[in-house]
Formats: C-alpha cells, sequence, structure tokens
C-alpha cells in the first residue's frame, strides 16, 4: 500500500533533497524530496530516524518502576509519560477511581505540562515562522530574532513556560522527570505554600494565554488565504473525550470522526483501544503507522492533538477558552478548523484552558488532602491513556505474577500523526516546490508543515539552536552535486 | 589515659580494638566507605576507605587503630583513588540512578556526589543480570550490586539462614541466592530480617514500594554522606570509655 507521493514509481532517475535534520522541532528527523528534471516531486517522505527502544528495556522490570522509568523517553512532556504509564499502573494494582487529592494533584500536573510544554512550542520555535515569514531573513528567524522586534511576546512566551514548569516542580516534585506519580495515586499532595506560590502567578498566565490567541487570530486574519490553505489536508481524527462531551486532556473515552465529521465511534473505553486502533510499520521510518482497524491502513490514517481536541469536542467548561473555542469556530466560515496551522491556534486555546484549569484547582482543597494511594484486585494488564500536548498518548503493559513487566506497547502523540505529517508536507510539497528552483526559504515551507505539529520526533530533548539544517542535493548515483547549509 | 591517632594532622582518640574508620567516626571525623558497615565485622573489599598510613596505603576500615599511626584521609591523592573506585563500580553493575527506587536512599549514589563523580570514566560493562522476582514480598535486583556482601554477612551471623553467597572470581564474581533452584522464593528469607536492612545499594527490595517516598525526602537528600555516616555512628562505646574532651564537657 502506499500513498500519493509517499514512494516514485522510478525512484532511479529522480534528484534527493533532504532536509535533515529538521530544526525547532522536538528530536531528530528529515524529510527527503525526490525531483525529476523538471523539479517536479515525484515523493516525500518524513523520516524518523532515532530509535528508542523503550518497549523492549521496560520487560522485566518491576511494574512500579515503570512510571518514573519511561517519562525518560522525553524531556519536553515526561509528564505525559509519566501521568500514562501511572494510569496503566493504577489498573495493574486494581485502584479503579484514585482518591480526590491524587486524582487532583495529577491533573493540575498535567496543565502544567500542556502550559508549558505549548507555550514552548508556538512561542520559542514557531512564532518566528509567523512573526517575520516561512522564507523571512534566516538570520532573525528563531526567538531571539522574536525578542528583539516583538520583546513582549517573547517575554510573555517565557514567562509562560516557566511558570508551567513550577506547577510541574510543585506537584511532580522537579521541573523534569518527577516521580510523584505511583501506581495508585500520588505520593505527596500540595502544601499551603506551594498553592500560594502558584496563585500568586496564575491571574497574568491567564492574561497572557488569552492575548496568545488573540495573536495567533490575528496571524489568521492578516494571511487569510496562507493560514487556511497551506499544507491543508483532510483527515479521520481521535482524541479522548469527557463523558459529557467536555474536552478532557486527563481521562475519558475515545471519540473517532471521518473526514466529514461523522461518527466512528464515540466515548469508547480505551481499555481495548486495539480494537479500533492498529499499527503498520514501513521500511523507510521507525516510527509506526497507526488507523482505524475497521477502515484499514490506507484509508484509516487519522490526526490527534490540538486541532483535533477542539473540533471535536461539544465544549471546553472554562469560560475563556469555550468562547474563543466558538470564535475559532466560527471564523471565516469554519476555514480554520481544518487548517494545518490551526494547529497552533488550537494549541493556544487549550494553552487557555490549561491556565483556567490551574487556576480552578488551586482553588480547590482537595489538593492538601492527606489520602493518596488505593488500590483493589491485582490486574495482569494495565492501559493508561492521556491527551498529552501533542496528542493522544498509549501507554499499555502486561504484569507477570511476579511483578514484572513482560509486554509494553506505547503508542506516543507524534505516531498518530505520522501519516497525517506525510501528508501535509506532501500538500505543501506540492503547492511551494513543485517545479521551481529550491531555496533555503521555499524548504523551510516543509519544516514549518511539520512543526505546526509539534512533533516530538524521538520523544527526547530538544537542543535548541544546536541544529544546522543541511541540503545536501545528490545525484541518481548518490553523488553530492550541490549543498546549502545552515549555521544556528 | 586516652590513646590517639593523627588523621590529616589532627588527633583523634581511639578505644581498644576499634579500627581507624570507628575511632575516626565516633569522633565526629567522616572517612568515606561502602562495605563497612558499624554493626558488622570489618570487610575491607570495596577499598573505598583507603587512607595512606605511615607512608603506605591501607583499608581504615580493618585497620587497628595505633598511637603513633599517622593517617591521610582528604588528600587529592586519595579522593583521587576514591573517585576512580567509585567509578568502577558504576562501570562494573548496571546502575541507572535515574529510574532506581533506591536513588536518594543509595550510599554508593551518595558516595557518587560526595566525591565528585560526574562521569562514568570507565567503559560500561553492561552485565545481563536479570532479577529474581520470585519472592512475593522480595525483589533482587542484582544489576546493582557491588559485593559489599553485608546481606551475606547478615543473613549468616545474624539472621542464621545463610540465604546470600557469592559465586565465581573475578569479573564474573556475583551474588546467588541459597536454594537448590537459585531462586528467592525457595529460601526462608522473611522481611523482618537483618538481610533486608544492610544492602547500601538497590538490590535487596522489598516490593512494591518503589517511589512512595519521594526523591528530595530521602536518606541523602536530606544530608549528604558525610554528615549522615556521622550521624549514625555509634557513641556507646565513647560513653562508656569518655574521652579527655568528653570528661571536660559539662
Amino acid at each position: 500500500m502506499s500513498f500519493e507521493l509517499e514512494t516514485a514509481a522510478h525512484p532511479e532517475n529522480l534528484r534527493r533533497v533532504a532536509i535533515e535534520p529538521l530544526s525547532r522541532v522536538e528530536g531528530h528527523g528529515k524529510v527527503t524530496l525526490l525531483l525529476d528534471e523538471y523539479d517536479r516531486v515525484q515523493q516525500a517522505r518524513l523520516h524518523i530516524v532515532e530509535f528508542r527502544g523503550f518497549e523492549k528495556f521496560v520487560q522485566g522490570r518491576p511494574f512500579w518502576e515503570i512510571p518514573v522509568m519511561v517519562q525518560r523517553l522525553c524531556g519536553i512532556c515526561p509528564v505525559s509519560h509519566h501521568l500514562a504509564a501511572s494510569k496503566a499502573m493504577d489498573q495493574i494494582v486494581g485502584a479503579t477511581q484514585l482518591t480526590p487529592t491524587a486524582e487532583k494533584l495529577r491533573r493540575l500536573m498535567h496543565y502544567g505540562q500542556i502550559l508549558q510544554s505549548h507555550a514552548l512550542h508556538f512561542f520559542h520555535l514557531s512564532s518566528p515562522d509567523l512573526l517575520f515569514g516561512f522564507d523571512s531573513d534566516r538570520a532573525r528567524r528563531n526567538i531571539v530574532g522574536v525578542a528583539a522586534a516583538h520583546p513582549d511576546i517573547a517575554r510573555q512566551g517565557v514567562l509562560l513556560r516557566k511558570f508551567g514548569q513550577e506547577v510541574i516542580r510543585v506537584t511532580a516534585g522537579k521541573r523534569i522527570h518527577g516521580t510523584s506519580a505511583i501506581p495508585g495515586g500520588v505520593n505527596k499532595n500540595l502544601s499551603q505554600e506551594e498553592r500560594d506560590f502558584l496563585l500568586a502567578d496564575i491571574y497574568p498566565v491567564i492574561a497572557w494565554s488569552r492575548d496568545a490567541v488573540q495573536l495567533i487570530r490575528r496571524l489568521f486574519e492578516q494571511n487569510l488565504s496562507l493560514y487556511t490553505s497551506f499544507g491543508r489536508f483532510r483527515a479521520h481524527t481521535l482524541s479522548l473525550i469527557r463523558a459529557d462531551g467536555a474536552m478532557d486532556l486527563y481521562h475519558g473515552g475515545l471519540r473517532a470522526r471521518d473526514r466529514d465529521g461523522h461518527t466512528l465511534f464515540d466515548h469508547v473505553e480505551y481499555d481495548h483501544y486495539w480494537d479500533y486502533v492498529f499499527e503498520e510499520v514501513k521500511s523507510w521510518s521507525y516510527m509506526k503507522f497507526p488507523f482505524f482497524r475497521s477502515l484499514g491502513p490506507e484509508q484509516g490514517w487519522y490526526r490527534v492533538g490540538p486541532l483535533t481536541r477542539v473540533t471535536q469536542c461539544d465544549f471546553i467548561d472554562t469560560p475563556f477558552a469555550e468562547r474563543e473555542r466558538r470564535e475559532f469556530l466560527a471564523f471565516d466560515e469554519g476555514s480554520a478548523s481544518g487548517a494545518t496551522l490551526a494547529y497552533h491556534w488550537a494549541r493556544m486555546i487549550e494553552m487557555l484552558h490549561a491556565a483556567e484549569m490551574i487556576k480552578e484547582l488551586l482553588h480547590d482543597d482537595d489538593l492538601m488532602g492527606e489520602d493518596l494511594v488505593t488500590s483493589g484486585t491485582r490486574q495482569e494488564r494495565g492501559v493508561g491513556m492521556i491527551e498529552a500536548p501533542r496528542g493522544t498518548l498509549i501507554h499499555h503493559y502486561r504484569v507477570n505474577e511476579d511483578d514484572l513487566v513482560v509486554r509494553a506497547n506505547l503508542i506516543v502523540s507524534t505516531t498518530h500523526n505520522n501519516q497525517a505529517m506525510n501528508e501535509a508536507i506532501r500538500a505543501v510539497a506540492r503547492q511551494y516546490l513543485d517545479g521551481r528552483k529550491l531555496s533555503e526559504g521555499l524548504l523551510n515551507h516543509i519544516e514549518v508543515a511539520v512543526r505546526a505539529f509539534d512533533p516530538c520526533l524521538s520523544c527526547a530533548t530538544h537542543a535548541l539552536g544546536k541544529m544546522p539544517l543541511i541540503v545536501e542535493l545528490l545525484d541518481a548515483g548518490g553523488v553530492r552535486l550541490d549543498a546549502i547549509s545552515r549555521d544556528n | 589515659m586516652t590513646s590517639n591517632f593523627l588523621l590529616d594532622g589532627e588527633e583523634v582518640p581511639f578505644e581498644p580494638g576499634q579500627s581507624v574508620v570507628q575511632a575516626a567516626l565516633a569522633a565526629g571525623r567522616y572517612i568515606p566507605h561502602l562495605c563497612y558497615h558499624p554493626e558488622f565485622k570489618p570487610h575491607g573489599s570495596c577499598k573505598v576507605c583507603t587512607v595512606r598510613v605511615n607512608g603506605r596505603t591501607a583499608t581504615a576500615c580493618t585497620l587497628p587503630a595505633q598511637t603513633g599511626l599517622e593517617v591521610a584521609s582528604v588528600t587529592e591523592e586519595i579522593n583521587g583513588l576514591r573517585h576512580t573506585l567509585v567509578q568502577m563500580l558504576f562501570a562494573e553493575g548496571n546502575h541507572f540512578c535515574p529510574s532506581c527506587e533506591k536513588s536518594g536512599n543509595c550510599m554508593l549514589q551518595a558516595l557518587g556526589y560526595d566525591l565528585g563523580v560526574m562521569t562514568a570514566g570507565f567503559r560500561h560493562y553492561f552485565p545481563d543480570r536479570p532479577v529474581d522476582a520470585s519472592h512475593p514480598d522480595i525483589l533482587l535486583d542484582f544489576n546493582r550490586c557491588i559485593l559489599c556482601e553485608l546481606c551475606v554477612r547478615a543473613s549468616s551471623e545474624v539472621d542464621g539462614k545463610s540465604v546470600f553467597a557469592l559465586s565465581g572470581r573475578g569479573l564474573d564474581k556475583h551474588l546467588i541466592v541459597n536454594s537448590e533452584s537459585g531462586r528467592l522464593e525457595h529460601t526462608d528469607i522473611a522481611l523482618t530480617d537483618k538481610a533486608m536492612e544492610v544492602c547500601p545499594v538497590g538490590v535487596i527490595l522489598k516490593k512494591r514500594v518503589g517511589f512512595a517516598v519521594p526523591i528530595g525526602q530521602r536518606r541523602y537528600d536530606v544530608q549528604p554522606i558525610s554528615a549522615q555516616a556521622l550521624a549514625d555512628a555509634p557513641r556507646g562505646s565513647q560513653a562508656k570509655h569518655p574521652c579527655k574532651s568528653c570528661e571536660e564537657s559539662p
């Protein structure tokens, strides 16, 4: 099975252009293009070139170690892995209902993670493209350039991320790779001092989040045609949803819709997700390709993440974010709701929602309760699912009677978006690159499309400013004919 | 009359029968150590307590305190040797502190911090050591064993069970379980055994405890190993045989 532009009919006669490594994304990946003699794009692929292997080396480890171990997958959203694994281990220890303190502390941690991750992505990684233009002067197309030209925006971005990190620190015990979620609950509550510390800054955080939504809205208004058409494609969608249809980033049932918005399945308990979602392996990427089992690998691919969540939920139960959701859906008769660049808009609505939820939780005395852990009948299998910043995250473990993990399956958010990202870069390749002489600015269009998804290509740490962009032009025999490099 | 020896140029009082480590700790002077435990006969295997004595190196836990000894402990040379020893211990096992539930309670980790060990220094062996999770309440993670034999000694001398032993030689030396199957489930070890308390690293673990105590609130999070060792040092013999300075105290 192959999609249009996935595999060229006669690759032996084509020129290969590689964007490697991709910059301003989390982890390491590359895009390869095969061009014919008229510079027409015949093949476009997003490759994930790292191999993590966590599914294998958690085998043989005790289950209570897993939430702390697997979060080392990532330095950007470790909280998501920490919580997804903890939710799976809740099932292992038979904790069907957490104590209010445990549930709310975990939720607070998760919203801190959403806030900091979305702020990092929008302000640090993507705003240079959006504020200066995709093919603007590359010397200032970075966060330093944003700080020079738009100091208030840059400052708010930095402070928003910092606040999210502080929420994580007081709830997880550390800013990165905390340990507070344990099977059946948490190992700490929130102290009065910690609550007061966070409350002191929450109102400006909400105000800045509202400003950020308006910023991306203005960018859409100013560049309507570009923003609504850039890298546009149609896809099925998948997310968790609360029982009443509200957005819930921590827990819920599975909701899937087809490309026309018709329901495929709804409020499905995720502990048998494999009846609905399956994965395919392709030879040219370490990342698997999930699809809806009922539709098959060719027709069943889908997208997840902020854009899906904002468009797929029935409502958001915080007032500012709900108002923004409605305006987003109504914008230009709904033209934004299927746009690739609308991921940014939806992401900012979620950041606002996270800020509002943090405020709400900080006023809840349950966070300072003493009842932290619960348990029940021991189970052999545990599935944990959460809406991570980048989308639906699945952790699935089997644990033997000796308490050791014997099988693990992790489907991370970016994996769900694998085919969707490939579709986006192919759309951009067709729109902007086909038949034109390549330049750094044109190739950045490809990266802009990838960045919209905020992919965490390896779930590894991001080295801002350390990733040079190297584009090589090779002949059919692999001989390097030309190269463009960008030093950060 | 109190007997003394010199430790880094300062006089340390001792009681007859005390080792240099025992006397130093009782006097509030820390000499880094790993396999030494105040409740057990000194073993001298880890060599971390190595000091220079009258020009020669010796393990301070097995060296009887004597009048006239001139002991050098806190020197660049000796701490350099200890630094290397700790690096070698890390390289020989699979010590993944970031996900180890003993983190913060681990002597090896705490000693690494104390000695400023920032890198592995040696190529890791990455030995293949499956865990023994056969016992319903106890997990053995052999990946972290530093062969201190404290569990061997505790099980034999205190518990009277001889659950543990060392087998093999050189690089093949490893901790084994003394049962016909070699598995812990076929021993009579109990959670209340002394052997459950003494492991300085993360080999012998009570199951399902994991990270119940948050990182940041653990033994060596509260104070460094040098201060913790002094806080734990037995003072009983000193109380029975007060030194001159104690006699002078109000």
